[in-house]
């Protein structure tokens, strides 16, 4: 979707401001969110980018406004409720007011030293690449309304295939309940007058990671 | 809640939850009554994020590449392979792919859609990283993001930006410093930042840490 989330580009936002010896978590709450998160992705309720695409329909004023712990608490109550698993009145409550319905898998302490090495997002492909190293692309003008990791300001662009990142996992129809529909990953880098015009800065090449059906031949 | 999980304030105005912590509190409350949660184990994943899994580990994979070079081949060339190969270092997942920084190019890394970061060998990210400012801009002005962290590339240096836009994740191999040669891997360890392995900074000079 078209979102504020989709930042690539944008102005206004001022300058990066780093901080020193900065904190893992800067508030216990952030602790425990960020901990929940975790226990109930290892629980099986939810896929990476189903709560990705919680965080982006978030209000844009919301969005904007809120710290990224914040963020991620609001999409988690949204997905919560959307899947059925926590419904608001129990979140106002403070207590559970039904009981809990079966999940997957519950996540113990045992198991934690393995949540901490990612899953991998790599499938069986359903057919062969349609593109390698050094083929030129045109990715496509699209705009659904739903969850894409095309960025806007790498639509309609030319670039070219720099890597075969093989087939993974897609996240347009995974994040809206349609299967994982493998489809093969490529980089594609642009150059930076491509994404920017002609006062981009010279040297600028931009790549991002993208998936097949983002791409038609150039 | 547990008890270790209380703040006790001293000052008044200080004393009201606040929304997240009422929040949070409430959430988590209901997701162990339900028993989707457990609490012993949400204390585990803390305790790992806070101690275990950090820019370290990230740090240790440089020095390595630094000190070997059949291992900065196989880095390269395929870096979860490699960091897996040094079994004392975390696990790694898949899909991690190292990029190196040469006197020519400068490599930067950014997720412009949300906050996609190597956490198995950088730990959690940085605020700023997660950010509006650096989010937006990485992709368009990153001479000018590499100026907020007082940062100044030669003209000559090119800049590539990797937008972690799917699940593969990057960790730059930054240059390694002048002045140098014959440290020990544990000392070269000492010079990497986490920035550097961002690629919003250097690494270190050894007059930095002397």
């Amino acid at each position: 979707m078209d979102g504020v989330h989709d930042m690539g580009g944008m102005h206004g936002f001022g300058k990066v401001e780093p901080e020193q010896n900065e904190p893992v978590f800067h508030d216990d709450w952030e602790r425990r969110l960020y901990a929940l998160y975790r226990a109930m992705s290892y629980a099986g309720v939810w896929v990476i980018d189903q709560a990705r695409f919680a965080r982006e329909r978030l209000p844009p004023a919301v969005y904007l406004a809120s710290s990224y712990y914040r963020k991620w608490e609001l999409g988690m109550e949204k997905l919560l409720a959307e899947l059925g698993l926590v419904g608001p009145d129990e979140l106002a409550a403070g207590h559970a007011l039904r009981p809990g319905k079966a999940l997957k898998r519950k996540l113990a302490a045992r198991d934690v030293p393995n949540i901490v090495t990612r899953g991998s997002y790599s499938r069986a492909p359903q057919a062969p690449a349609r593109f390698k190293p050094g083929d030129r692309i045109r990715t496509k003008n699209i705009h659904p309304t739903t969850h894409t990791r095309l960025p806007r300001y790498a639509r309609d662009r030319i670039g070219v295939i720099e890597a075969v990142r093989g087939c993974h996992v897609f996240p347009d129809t995974v994040a809206i309940d349609k299967g994982e529909d493998p489809q093969w990953l490529y980089t594609v880098v642009f150059d930076g007058r491509e994404l920017w015009g002609e006062d981009a800065e010279p040297s600028l090449k931009v790549s991002i990671e993208a998936f097949e059906p983002y791409l038609d031949p150039a | 809640m547990d008890q270790k999980h209380e703040h006790h304030h001293d000052d008044e105005h200080d004393s009201e939850l606040s929304e997240m912590q009422l929040r949070v509190r409430a959430l988590e409350t209901v997701l162990t009554e339900k028993g989707y949660v457990d609490p012993a184990a949400l204390d585990a994943i803390i305790e790992a994020y806070e101690t275990k899994v950090g820019p370290h580990i990230g740090a240790r994979v440089v020095a390595k590449a630094w000190s070997d070079p059949s291992f900065k081949r196989a880095l390269l060339d395929d870096a979860t392979k490699a960091v897996l190969s040094l079994g004392a270092i975390n696990r790694v997942g898949d899909h991690l792919i190292a990029v190196e920084n040469t006197p020519k190019l400068h490599n930067m890394i950014v997720c412009t859609l949300c906050s996609c970061y190597p956490w198995e060998v950088l730990g959690l990210p940085p605020v700023w990283y997660k950010s509006a400012p650096y989010r937006s801009r990485a992709v368009n002005d990153p001479r000018g993001v590499l100026a907020d962290f007082g940062v100044k590339l030669p003209v000559g240096t090119a800049i590539r930006v990797w937008d972690s836009t799917a699940e593969t994740r990057f960790i730059v191999l930054p240059m390694r410093p002048t002045g140098t040669e014959g440290w020990s891997e544990e000392k070269l360890a000492g010079l990497v930042t986490r920035d550097s392995m961002i690629g919003t900074g250097l690494a270190k000079a050894p007059s930095e840490v002397a």
